[in-house]
């Protein structure tokens, strides 16, 4: 085996392999993970986070705008603490509001970002204070049930 | 310190656990000889080699080559050692993966930083040496028996080493790459005035080429001589052995229980 | 009689435990030698060639076929829940996170596992590793630790390629043949395939395989009996106990990064 075929050979295994690792990467995955470097955190406190897992998406006007990094139970206040962590491209206004939704019908819960109007923006370590907690069937079919349970008694 | 034995063992003894191969074994080679080691097969010659080769270490005695202990080297100087040696396998164990030509250029292009031009003579040389110089670009697997081994031989001079080991070197060869490998060994060593050590049960080819003969049995040397002195011995093994008798010293029969008995003939049981 | 079988599995067992710490010390033995297989890189160069460009026709294919018939298996399914969209999520992950590792490193095993130690071997019946030894050249540093380190170095790549191939081969069963919209296909593939947690994880899992199914191979091959039956049976051996290896160690992997799901 001639010396420079074989490494002709090795070379193009080599860079066909990079390549496919690269395809993997960049098209098939999603390799917009936020990294530390150019993100900010902010905490957003929930009284029920329903199905809300860690990097699950942080979505404001449909556009992943950043990643949950954490979820703690604080056992002070009884809330779910969920760290956000957001691309530093976007800033926020201070009052902004934060939804737990659910991506179609049943698909996987993510955040919703409704930007405010205040002039003053989230900084890093700050908390958004008005949320929304996750809508939870089994609420919504008790309230469904109670509400119509209370149409039909006065009679 | 200018000693006229190259390689002197004295004492050597060396086996697995409680199989003992070796049991005491004094043996010395001068420079410039070719000397002989024989032996029935499983006497324990192959293992004397790889004794004076460094690849094993004996449980007792000591072997000399060039005036070191072979078996107190570390790594380093076993490596140190080894390239003033050549060892010949005996089905040549030429590297398959190249040609004829890097197979004896391998150690010249390892040890040495000769340019490939210098290299390329001294290979042709040697393959010129052991008459291969026209298979230089042949594979091994195109080679038969005797031209693997002349081709192996070639290899192991390549690094004009000052002894060189022969294992089994005439086994399973025609009569005349017999003759020419014996020629050979002989040439090779009288010429570049190597120390020639060679393991084989060929008789008749070894009494033409060598200078001493010694004689392993039950892991102790049993004879010695010169080629003339073991063609006259009257010890019955030698003679046994020198003439090929089927019976003798060394008996024909495999230890078993007697003839009569194996077949029944006395006494049947129930 | 019964006696007997139990002295049997003891010697058994012994010899295999003694046999395994043969095998480790051969193992950091070779790495300890490994420094000419880097200093010299043309020889694991060579072996690169061996081991990883001569399996990629059967990676290739493999992959494709696999992909295929992720597509045609998993559209089956999906359909009964009308999420044929979630196609392309449900073959991205199947190979990145498991087929692409597991099923290139068995085909790695059985193609290149056994070349290697027939290799290596015969190289020990035919003393050529003795030969060497005796031209004060370190066998393992020579031989066995390039046909090392090519095949570290070539498993992931041989993942890769057998996910990348195996994907478009579900784009082509799902999009081209059934009509799966192509892009909700690669859209859905996208948001669901994380970077560190799946296709990471695949790597690692892939560089794993190949140091585990090349140290079988190498050890096998440098420890079977110098004659034709002991290298056959070290080449069988290598493609069992490699694929065993492998199977094991994927479910040790998985376990342990995919536990944190939650």
């Amino acid at each position: 085996m001639n010396k420079t075929v074989l490494d002709l050979w090795v070379g193009l295994f080599v860079v066909a392999g990079i390549a496919a690792l690269l395809f993997l990467a960049l098209r098939v995955g999603s390799m917009n993970a936020v990294n530390a470097s150019d993100s900010y955190e902010v905490v957003a406190r929930f009284e029920n986070i329903g199905g809300l897992k860690p990097r699950a998406p942080v979505k404001s006007a449909g556009v992943v705008v950043g990643r949950v990094a954490d979820i703690r139970f604080d056992n002070e206040t009884y809330e779910a603490a969920v760290t956000l962590r957001l691309d530093k491209r976007y800033a926020f206004p201070k009052d902004s509001s934060a939804a737990i939704m659910t991506s179609g019908l049943l698909g996987e819960q993510y955040i919703g970002l409704e930007a405010g109007g205040d002039s003053v923006k989230l900084k890093a370590k700050d908390r958004i204070l008005i949320t929304q907690d996750a809508v939870v069937l089994e609420n919504l079919i008790g309230r469904f049930l109670y509400g119509k349970a209370q149409e039909g008694t006065p009679k | 310190m200018q000693n006229d034995n190259l390689v002197e063992i004295e004492q050597l003894a060396f086996g697995y656990g409680s199989r003992a191969i070796l049991k005491s074994i004094n043996l010395t080679a001068k420079r410039g000889q070719v000397v002989a080691i024989m032996g029935n097969s499983g006497c324990g010659k192959t293992t004397l080699l790889r004794l004076i080769g460094g690849q094993l270490k004996p449980n007792q005695g000591v072997v000399r080559v060039a005036g070191e202990a072979v078996g107190e080297l570390d790594q380093a100087g076993l490596y140190r050692l080894r390239r003033k040696m050549g060892m010949l396998f005996q089905f040549g164990a030429l590297f398959t993966d190249m040609s004829v030509f890097d197979n004896v250029a391998f150690q010249l292009r390892e040890h040495t930083d000769l340019p490939e031009d210098a290299i390329r003579d001294l290979v042709l040389m040697k393959l010129h040496a052991v008459g291969l110089r026209g298979a230089a670009q042949l594979m091994p697997g195109e080679l038969s028996g005797g031209m693997a081994r002349r081709v192996a031989l070639a290899r192991a001079i390549a690094l004009e080493p000052m002894l060189v080991l022969y294992d089994e070197p005439f086994a399973g060869l025609d009569p005349i790459a017999l003759g020419v490998t014996g020629n050979l060994i002989r040439r090779l060593t009288d010429t570049l005035g190597l120390t020639s050590i060679v393991v084989t049960h060929d008789i008749h080819e070894s009494l033409k080429i060598v200078d001493y003969i010694y004689f392993i049995a039950d892991g102790v040397i049993v004879a010695e001589g010169t080629a003339d002195e073991i063609r006259a011995s009257g010890l019955p093994f030698v003679h046994q052995f020198v003439q090929g008798e089927a019976d003798g010293p060394v008996p024909f029969h495999y230890p078993a229980p007697p003839y009569a008995d194996d077949l029944r003939l006395g006494g049947r049981g129930a | 009689m019964l006696r007997q079988a139990i002295e049997n599995l003891g010697n058994r067992t012994i010899q295999g435990i003694w046999r395994m710490g043969f095998a480790v010390r051969f193992f950091v033995t070779i790495l300890l030698h490994s420094g000419t297989a880097f200093s010299r890189f043309g020889l694991t160069i060579r072996e690169l060639y061996f081991s990883g460009v001569l399996s990629l026709i059967i990676i290739l294919v493999s992959g494709l076929f696999v992909g295929m018939v992720l597509g045609l298996q998993g559209y089956e399914t999906l359909q009964t829940y009308g999420a044929e969209e979630s196609l392309g999520i449900l073959v991205a992950l199947s190979l990145v996170r498991e087929l692409g590792p597991v099923v290139a490193a068995l085909l790695f095993a059985s193609r290149a596992g056994s070349a290697i130690t027939a290799e290596i071997g015969l190289m020990k019946a035919t003393e050529q590793l003795s030969a060497m030894e005796m031209m004060a050249i370190d066998p393992i540093a020579r031989v066995v630790a390039p046909r090392f380190w090519a095949g570290v170095i070539s498993m992931p790549l041989l993942a890769a390629l057998f996910s990348a191939m195996g994907i478009f081969g579900g784009y082509l069963v799902g999009v081209q043949l059934i009509g799966v919209d192509e892009g909700a296909f690669w859209s859905q593939m996208q948001n669901a395939v994380d970077f560190e947690r799946d296709i990471l994880n695949g790597v690692i899992k892939s560089v794993v395989f190949g140091v585990a199914i090349t140290a079988i191979a190498l050890f096998e091959g440098y420890d079977a009996p110098p004659t034709a039956e002991g290298v056959s049976g070290a080449t069988t051996r290598t493609v069992v106990t490699s694929s065993l290896a492998v199977l094991a160690l994927d479910f040790v992997l998985t376990a342990f990064m995919f536990r944190g799901l939650n």
